[in-house]
Parts: structure tokens; C-alpha cells; sequence
């Protein structure tokens, strides 16, 4: 009885091994001159909407290519890719998670910085509540959330508030600069610290109210190429298409500022 | 009894599929750093997110005692026109993505929602970001747990004893109470019993409606989520905490789900 158990267990350890070999993405050695294959690219949240773009012109460019995004707040990203999520490439909201990444032996060659962001703050559209700077939100009855101090966006909205000398308790700590966004296009918070960038890209469903350059934080974007990718030499493309004049212009265009 | 011959593969497709949900459960145990267990459950995050876990999810089964009884009790015993229909609008929780839930919730009760702008404006409540979020948001995901178990007890039990009551003299409410409920005890204990670990398991209505603050609004299973970023020995443990309570619901409830019933 025991043998037999001991033999079902070893027929079904066999079975997952080899799931787990043959599941994996193919293309190894893509031919030297037209790419090939699929990558994954794991994304800060704020950079939703401009790599989405860059990725339908990169696959545009690159028939053979398939660009596959996950994003989310950059913690939780690096957190999968230690985990072992198959990603290509990382592009980070700050150096840290990016360091702390690298410092675990998770990445291939030296991240490269493509995109700058300030902060800005967001409300609902007209203003209701008078925002007009940091202070405003420690305004009684306004209703402030922020990111998580591990997000970025979190870490940053905390420096600015800081050296504007501002005490605000926030109502929320959301996972991502995203959803921040999305707390106050639903109307039920007053107003969130957030980039740039995601302002412009909710469009007329907030407003963005300008914080002033003394406090402003500007966030580096950096990406990297992940060593457990099996299609380095795609990931490596889709970075330096990132860091092309192309990519950059795009990259601005959605509100990012130069990567140098 | 004749021992019944089991097909090779048959035998090893059920090991894959048990070892599909063991293996994860080892995986915990392996890696939790139970050196550090103690520091990790006292460290005063984790004890404002157990405590407020607890509270929660105890009020949230207490709000589906009070609501989802006679919901069942209306199910169970009153004839009318849409009535599947709307048993299944209640239970819809049950198949719904929690996120979608806490959408649908904050659509309804936020502060621009279809009620909540209502209650907004007069009475200046709200209740995403507050423990009342968390509990609706707990409650809209549990309570057709205690629902379906409380219909079940009504429909299964004798109900010549009600009749005999009545018969004897008794009045409705004394026989729900002396009668009823006393018959429909198991049903209504394992209902409340599930309901309260769904309520404690929570996430995605959770945070989607009520956000994620400690101490008001961040629960076990969100702190969980967050630590994994910051504090994983932490993070396992705590995972771990949740795997042991349900456990303790499933032996708990090991007769109901295995008996005859």
C-alpha cells in the first residue's frame, strides 16, 4: 500500500515537472534579424497608459513581436518577479524598488533611466473643495488618500508634503497611483497626491491643481532587463525602442518629462 | 465489501488534484520563519489588523443574522412570483468577483451612489474609508453563505412541530423562537459559522470599497497583501493565522459537510 502510495506521488511529482517545463514561453535564440517571440513587461501603474501605446508600436514595428503587460504599484511588481513571475523586463516609479531588485540578483545589465515625473495634485473637476495647495489638504472636511509609503507615488507624495511642512492623516492607503486616481474620479475622496501624467490621463474626469517647484518631487523611471527572461534579446529591443527618439517623443507626449 | 479496483488513471489524476491544493499549505509551513512567529503576531500592525479583522467580520455575521434569517425564513416558507429570482440576486455574492462587489457597492453607497448621494447630502454619512465599509463589504460577500444554510434548515425540518405548537396555543414569534430555531440550530450554526469566515477571508470588496487604512479599515487579508511587500517572514505568518482559523471552521463543520445532509 505504501509503495503503491509512494508510486502515485512520484507519477504525479513527473506530471507537474513537466508542466512546468513545457509551460514556459519558447524562442530561445529569435533570429538575429527579425524578432520574434513574446515579452512580458511588468510596468509601474502610472505608466499604464503611455506603454500601452509604446507596446502597440513596438509590435507595429516588430510583426513577429507580442508585448504582454502587467502593471501595478512597483512594490508589488518586484515582489512577483522574486516570486518567480515570468517577466522580460522591469520599468520601475523610483530607483529604490529598482536597487532592491538588482541587490537581489534579479536583473541583467544596469537599469537605464527613460522618463521623469512631477507630481501634481488631483480633485474632482471645478474644484469643489478650493484646493489650491498642499496645505489646502489639511483642510477639515477634506478627504485625502494617498499610496502606500512602499508606492512610490506614496513615497514621493510624503517628501512633498514634507517639505511643504504639511500634516495631513489620509483616509486611505491605496495599492497603486491608479487607483488613488480612480478613489477621485468616483468622487469619494477630495483630492490625492499623484503624477503628472495620470491627471492628464483621466482627462475631464479630475482636475490637477500644480504643486510649487520648491516642493515638487520629480520620480526617475528606470527599466531593466530581468535575468530569469527568456526572450532577452526582445526585452532588450523593447527597451532601447523605449529609450529611442521614437519612444521618447511618445513617452512626452503623454506628459512624461526626458529621460535626461 | 468488496474492495473496488482503481484505475491507474484515475488514481493519478486525483493526486495531482490533491496535491494541487496540499502543496501550497506546505509551502506555508515551510517557509513561515516560526522563530520570529511570536514578534510577528505581536507587533502592533498585526494586532490592529486582528483586532479590526475581528470586530469586522463578527459584525458582519451579526448584520446577516438580523437580515439574512428572515430572508431565508421568507424563501423557505413564502410562495410568490420572482422569488428564484431573487434568491439568486441575493446569492449572486456567492459567484461575483469581490472587486466587481465592492464596485457595485461603492455605485450604491458611495458617496455619489445611488443611495449613498442621498445620504450624503442630508445627513453627511459616508462609508467608503470607514469600519461601517468594511462591515457592508464583509456582509455582501458572507451573508449568502448564512442565507442558503438557513433555507436549507427550514426546507429539511419536520414542520408538524410548528403546526403542534400552533395547535397548543402558541403564538408565531414563540414559535419561531422555542420551535423553530432550535430545529434549524445546525443549519443556522454552520450558515454563521461560514459566513463569519468568508467575512474574515475578505479582500477585494473590501478594498475596493472601503480602502485601505490601519487600524480603520485595513484588515487581515489586506495587511497580508501589503506585507508581502515589506515584512514576507510577517506576511507568511499571517497567512498562516488565516490558514489555521479556517481550518478550525472545516473541522468544526466536518459533520454537516460530510454527512448525509
Amino acid at each position: 500500500m505504501r509503495v503503491f502510495r509512494i508510486a502515485v506521488l512520484s507519477v504525479a511529482g513527473a506530471l507537474l515537472a513537466a508542466c512546468g517545463t513545457s509551460g514556459g514561453t519558447a524562442s530561445t535564440s529569435p533570429p538575429a534579424t527579425r524578432l520574434s517571440g513574446s515579452i512580458a513587461v511588468f510596468a509601474a501603474a502610472s505608466l499604464t497608459d503611455v506603454f500601452n501605446a509604446l507596446g502597440s508600436a513596438f509590435q507595429a514595428v516588430n510583426p513577429g513581436v507580442t508585448v504582454k503587460f502587467n502593471y501595478a504599484g512597483t512594490p508589488t511588481l518586484v515582489t512577483q518577479i522574486e516570486q518567480g513571475a515570468p517577466a522580460d523586463v522591469l520599468a520601475s516609479a523610483d530607483t529604490t524598488n529598482m536597487d532592491r531588485l538588482k541587490a537581489d540578483g534579479f536583473t541583467t545589465g544596469t537599469p537605464q533611466v527613460f522618463a521623469h515625473n512631477k507630481l501634481e495634485i488631483v480633485v474632482a473637476p471645478g474644484n469643489p473643495k478650493a484646493i489650491n495647495s498642499l496645505a489646502d489638504l489639511a483642510k477639515p472636511g477634506v478627504i485625502y488618500v494617498t499610496e502606500a509609503p512602499t508606492v512610490p507615488a506614496g513615497k514621493y507624495s510624503l517628501q512633498a508634503l514634507k517639505a511643504a511642512g504639511v500634516t495631513v492623516t489620509p483616509k486611505s492607503l491605496e495599492t497603486d497611483v491608479k487607483s488613488a486616481v480612480s478613489k477621485v474620479e468616483l468622487g469619494e475622496a477630495d483630492a490625492s497626491i499623484v503624477y503628472t501624467t495620470d491627471v492628464k490621463a483621466a482627462g475631464s474626469k479630475v482636475q490637477g491643481v500644480p504643486i510649487a517647484d520648491a516642493y515638487n518631487v520629480v520620480a526617475t523611471y528606470p527599466m531593466v532587463a530581468v535575468k530569469a527572461s527568456t526572450s532577452v534579446t526582445v526585452g532588450s529591443a523593447f527597451i532601447a525602442y523605449v529609450l529611442s527618439p521614437v519612444g521618447q517623443a511618445k513617452l512626452q507626449a503623454f506628459g512624461f518629462l526626458p529621460a535626461s | 465489501m468488496r474492495r473496488e479496483r482503481v484505475p491507474i488513471v484515475v488514481t493519478a489524476l486525483a493526486a495531482i488534484g490533491a496535491a494541487f491544493f496540499i502543496l501550497p499549505l506546505i509551502g506555508l509551513l515551510v517557509r513561515s520563519p516560526w522563530g520570529d512567529a511570536l514578534a510577528a503576531l505581536t507587533a502592533p500592525e498585526t494586532v490592529e489588523a486582528l483586532k479590526l479583522s475581528l470586530i469586522a467580520s463578527l459584525s458582519a455575521t451579526a448584520v446577516a443574522l438580523i437580515l439574512g434569517v428572515p430572508l431565508a425564513w421568507v424563501y423557505a416558507r413564502v410562495e410568490f412570483p420572482g422569488r428564484d429570482l431573487l434568491r439568486a440576486l441575493t446569492t449572486l455574492p456567492m459567484v461575483l468577483p469581490p472587486v466587481v462587489g465592492g464596485i457595485a457597492l461603492l455605485l450604491a453607497f458611495g458617496r455619489r451612489g445611488l443611495l449613498g448621494a442621498w445620504l450624503y447630502s442630508i445627513f453627511g454619512i459616508t462609508f467608503p474609508f470607514t469600519t461601517t465599509g468594511v462591515v457592508m463589504a464583509e456582509t455582501f460577500v458572507a451573508m449568502p453563505f448564512l442565507i442558503l444554510s438557513v433555507e436549507a434548515g427550514l426546507r429539511s425540518m419536520d414542520r408538524r412541530y410548528e403546526e403542534a405548537a400552533r395547535a397548543l396555543g402558541a403564538n408565531r414569534w414563540r414559535v419561531f423562537t422555542r420551535v423553530t430555531l432550535p430545529l434549524i440550530a445546525p443549519s443556522l450554526f454552520a450558515g454563521a459559522v461560514l459566513c463569519w469566515a468568508r467575512a474574515l477571508g475578505e479582500f477585494g470588496a473590501t478594498i475596493t470599497f472601503a480602502g485601505n487604512f490601519p487600524g480603520v479599515t485595513q484588515t487581515m487579508p489586506l495587511a497580508v497583501y501589503l506585507l508581502l511587500e515589506t515584512n514576507q517572514e510577517a506576511s507568511f505568518i499571517l497567512s498562516l493565522v488565516l490558514l489555521l482559523v479556517s481550518l478550525v471552521v472545516l473541522v468544526a463543520l466536518r459533520d454537516r459537510w460530510l454527512g448525509s445532509a
